[in-house]
């Protein structure tokens, strides 16, 4: 997972490189709580433009992430969802807490900075 | 057509990946879609995972899968020893979980249900648990079996 944080609009946003399943989680909840704590944004992004797969152990972690970040004061959302991830989203009615962006549409031209 | 597999692993988060896609690599001489693979890793990815963190509870234990295609029906069965499952329609009902605590959105179930066709748990309380799931992979047409002017047509 790689992320980025853009200082002026206090948002984080997180890029999943891996398969979501409960083996990879582990070290996703740690890296995102640990970002979050840090610089506790305004607004939280997950991408999900290269993630292949997912389980319920993605729902899990995403709702857990997102009460972090609330704990933060800041609010989360979710990208570029592919068909299989998003049929799992849309069954577990995450979307209603955690809506789901167009990130191509922001007027945001730091977005297309690096990740680190 | 007719095959048959069995795999055997101990319960480690890090077989998950193993196990669905050597079920995955099974299916494949049935020619299914993008789609039907993708539920197939889900389902399998759920009961394996639901071995590992409730069945063995993190201790180490063997998971079982035994899979057969029998004409176009896949036929999988993921089994584990571990601690059982006391009530098994309430285990089934959707967002039940008896680990909130550990981030667990009791989904698992739910989707395995919804992306097989037919999902069976048996399960004794101290003795372990057995997941039976079928899915029918689809027939698509072949390209040689279009004339050329459905072929065009697309
Ligand atoms: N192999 C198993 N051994 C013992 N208990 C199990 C087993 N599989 C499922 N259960 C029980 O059934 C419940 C529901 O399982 P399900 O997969 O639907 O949700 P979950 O695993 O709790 O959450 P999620 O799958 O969303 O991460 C579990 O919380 C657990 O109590
Ligand atoms: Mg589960």
């Amino acid at each position: 997972m790689e992320y980025k944080y853009l200082e002026n609009q206090r948002i984080l946003i997180f890029r999943i490189t891996e398969e979501i399943d409960e083996f990879k989680v582990k070290e996703l909840r740690r890296k995102a709580d640990y970002e979050i704590e840090r610089y506790m944004p305004k607004r939280v992004i997950f991408d999900f433009n290269r993630v292949s797969f997912m389980d319920s152990s993605g729902i899990g972690m995403i709702i857990g992430r997102y009460k972090q970040a609330s704990m933060f004061g800041g609010k989360m959302e979710i990208t570029n969802l592919r068909p299989a991830v998003r049929k799992i989203f849309e069954m577990s009615g995450v979307l209603r807490l955690i809506p789901e962006i167009d990130i191509e549409h922001e007027e945001l031209p730091e977005l297309q900075q690096n990740f680190i | 057509m007719e095959n048959e597999m069995k795999l055997e692993f101990i319960s480690k988060s890090n077989n998950e990946a193993f196990a669905r896609i050597a079920v995955a690599a099974f299916v494949s001489s049935l020619d299914p879609t993008i789609e039907e693979i993708s539920d197939i890793k889900t389902a399998v990815s759920e009961a394996v995972t639901n071995s590992i963190v409730h069945g063995y509870e993190d201790k180490k234990g063997i998971i079982h899968i035994k899979c057969k295609i029998i004409n176009r029906k896949i036929h999988i069965e993921i089994s584990d020893n571990g601690k059982g499952i006391e009530n098994v329609e309430l285990a089934k009902q959707p967002l039940y979980t008896s680990k909130p605590d550990l981030e667990r959105s009791g989904m698992g179930f739910t989707i395995m249900e919804s992306f097989m066709d037919n999902l069976l748990v048996e399960s004794v309380f101290g003795v372990g648990t057995k997941i039976i799931m079928e899915k029918e992979i689809k027939e698509i047409p072949k390209a040689e079996n279009l004339t050329l002017e459905e072929a065009l047509r697309g």
